[in-house]
């Protein structure tokens, strides 16, 4: 065997290791929520007897359900929110020259820094006195304000790459500054607004912290803080059947949704890393 | 349609440096003024204070005769040709084109036709609806051109518009925009660095240079009699020679020989500063040399022998390089000029001053061989040493040049 081929079959063999063992517990988790709640502990990985009842349970108990609604309505609202200060805010970081522009980028960078947990205490108190606590603007706005430094961060990349001749001469075609900004260069930085909006949707979508600490009933909890929180079917049994088939359905949308936009999803966290 | 006026324009950044400095320049309706000048001589700046796309930091500027200095670009009824295009690449070539229509409210049906019609001029009819991606660099710079025609503006700004091209195309291109302006008679800016475009297309040049207007004038004038070296340097291909030289009342002392000075020239001079001997700068274009044995009458120059070093054969002519022993001539105007040539990294032949001759192809010059040369001292060009201003100039336009004190008559 030659040099070449021994480095490639080497590759190869950490490759498959790597896959499998990212992928194990995802099946895993499948083969789960396939099973009957009598044979969930049983320790075999393909199940005996093959249901689909957990996901009718979840589906039929409400509490999934409206965790669902709160879930898809809370991530789409705060990455949209996100997604559109954060547009305007790279835009001028990327384009305009003002004062104090660095200590802004600095300042957001910070916030990304900072440790979420350490405000889930000052936080929950805060909620609870104006009356945000268990709604959906309570976790909208903490979300919205940890995605923003990211989405800042990569917007400011994607309009970067993109002449400012374009708004010049948009601007000498006869253009306001918001014309050229809606119909030339908005269209340009569309993959870079979609790649940020999927980024921040996921990391909105996946969130347990806030969402446990900071809901307590069906109308705001989101499908993480659910989960937690399935009751078992009686006090002393876990509901491992229904926590994996709830687990399964969240992931699916995610998982769809990398998939489809992979390539771009790479090119926006590499953005601006190395002039295209 | 409308006349361009700079009135004491001056263009000062944040950091207190100044790229126009006290920029008067008229430009009268349907004319193709040429903005010319080595990098970073502010003519791009200056342009871009005409669109709108930089701020006047003083003086005025006026656009059919209203001051326009806070209009926006889109106000001003301008359009722009940029330097790399500035296509939109999202739109097609047709998009492209009716933008300003669009955004101008135009309706459909009319913009349509206007489209058509710049496409069909400019031979882009079969590919309006493709990306600009798609296109190659010549039909992406006839979108642009397409992009400010089809506005009908009334005035057209061009930014270095050919400098993206290859040089064949950069010539047929150069036409072509020739011919629209014509056809269009809208007033125009064109800037670019290079002096055969300027000398080519231009109604009209204004030379600039560090952010002064050194010379304004038809390309003929400004080759036939510029004001200063640095105009004398900068336009002609291949560029002028300057040799030191001592003035005497009606004779110049070369190192290649003295030359009795024709009458006309005398005149010019004037009286002169004394009529002492004093020194000067002495330039000569290359076309003004001839191989002495093909010139009938050779009583308009003088004759010299030069080793000639190095022979290009262009065809219809011959380029001959030889060294005059000198000492080398030193000019802020002139190092500025070869810098931005490239030429300061080559390494100086110490020993004198490079001239090139320019020989009809009838001579029978061979390289290394030494040759009686002839050239015609009527087209002398003689400049203060100190100051690098012509002595020949003759005053008739000194209004349009930079601070001149008023005629005293």
């Amino acid at each position: 065997m030659s040099q070449r081929a021994k480095q490639r079959s080497g590759w190869s063999a950490a490759l498959v290791v790597v896959v499998i063992a990212s992928l194990v517990p995802v099946v895993w988790i499948v083969m789960l929520s396939l099973k009957t709640p009598t044979t969930v502990t049983d320790g075999s990985f393909i199940p005996h007897q093959w249901t689909l009842s957990n996901y009718k349970d979840i589906f039929n108990a409400g509490v999934f359900t409206s965790a669902l609604r709160n879930s898809i309505g809370i991530a789409l609202i705060s990455t949209a929110l996100a997604v559109l200060l954060a547009s305007a805010a790279a835009y001028a970081i990327a384009r305009l020259d003002f004062p104090g522009k660095r200590i802004i980028l600095a300042v957001s960078l910070a916030v990304a820094m900072f440790p979420q947990v350490s405000l889930v205490g000052p936080l929950y108190n805060l909620w609870r006195q104006i009356g945000l606590y268990d709604t959906w603007p309570g976790l909208i706005i903490p979300y919205m304000t940890f995605a923003l430094p990211l989405s800042i961060y990569t917007l400011s990349a994607f309009f970067r790459e993109i002449p400012w001749e374009l708004e010049q001469a948009a601007q000498v075609d006869g253009a306001t500054p918001a014309q050229a900004f809606r119909k030339v260069i908005a269209p340009l930085a569309t993959p870079g607004i979609a790649t940020t909006f999927i980024i921040v949707f996921i990391i909105c979508w996946n969130d347990f912290i806030f969402a446990i600490s900071l809901t307590s009933t069906t109308k705001a909890e989101t499908v993480p803080a659910a989960i937690a929180l399935f009751p078992g079917v009686s006090q002393f049994t876990q509901p491992i059947g229904d926590i994996a088939a709830a687990a399964v359905v969240v992931t699916v949308p995610v998982m769809l949704l990398v998939i489809l936009f992979q390539r771009r999803i790479v090119a926006g966290l590499t953005a601006g890393a190395v002039k295209g | 349609m409308a006349e361009i006026e700079f009135q004491d324009v001056t263009k000062r950044y944040p950091d207190g440096f100044e790229a126009v400095k006290h920029f008067n320049l008229d430009v009268p309706d349907g004319e193709l003024m040429i903005l010319v000048g080595p990098s970073g001589c502010g003519k791009s700046t200056a342009l871009r204070m005409v669109a709108g796309l930089e701020d006047i930091s003083d003086g005025e500027l006026k656009i059919g005769g209203t001051v326009v200095n806070d209009r926006a670009p889109k106000d001003r009824d301008i359009a722009m040709v940029f330097q790399n295009y500035a296509l939109y690449p999202n739109m097609t070539v047709r998009d492209n084109m009716g933008f300003a229509l669009k955004l101008a409210k135009v309706p459909d049906e009319e913009i349509n036709q206007k489209v058509s019609e710049a496409a069909r001029v400019l031979d882009l009819e079969q590919h309006l609806d493709r990306k600009p991606a798609n296109l190659s660099g010549g039909q992406r710079q006839r979108v642009a051109m397409g992009r400010a025609i089809v506005r009908n503006p009334s005035v057209f700004l061009m930014d270095e518009p050919l400098s993206n091209l290859d040089a064949k195309l950069r010539v047929q291109m150069r036409t072509e925009i020739s011919r629209i302006q014509q056809r269009m008679n809208t007033t125009t800016i064109y800037v670019t660095h290079d002096q055969t475009e300027a000398m080519t297309l231009g109604d009209r040049i204004a030379v600039m240079r560090a952010g002064l207007l050194q010379q304004v004038g038809p390309p003929s004038e400004l080759y036939a009699h510029p004001k200063n070296l640095f105009v004398a340097g900068f336009i002609g291909s291949p560029s002028m020679n300057f040799l030191p030289g001592d003035l005497e009342s009606d004779r110049v002392r070369l190192p290649i020989g003295e030359v009795a000075l024709p009458q006309e020239l005398q005149q010019k001079l004037g009286a002169g500063p004394g009529g002492g001997r004093r020194g000067v700068i002495v330039g000569l274009r290359p076309e003004d040399f001839e191989d002495a044995s093909l010139v009938g009458d050779r009583s308009r120059g003088t004759t010299f022998r030069a080793k000639i070093d190095v022979l290009e054969s262009m065809g219809a002519e011959y380029y001959a390089y030889f060294v005059v022993e000198s000492e080398r001539v030193s000019s802020a105007e002139l190092e500025e000029l070869a810098q931005d040539a490239g030429a300061a990294d080559l390494p100086h032949s110490h020993e004198g001053s490079q001239v090139v001759a320019r020989l009809d192809a009838a001579s029978k010059v061979r390289q290394g061989e030494e040759l009686e040369l002839w050239f015609n001292s009527w087209h002398l060009h003689l400049f203060d040493a100190d100051s690098g201003q012509s002595l020949l100039a003759d005053g008739s336009d000194r209004e349009q040049a930079a601070p001149a004190p008023p005629a005293s008559s």
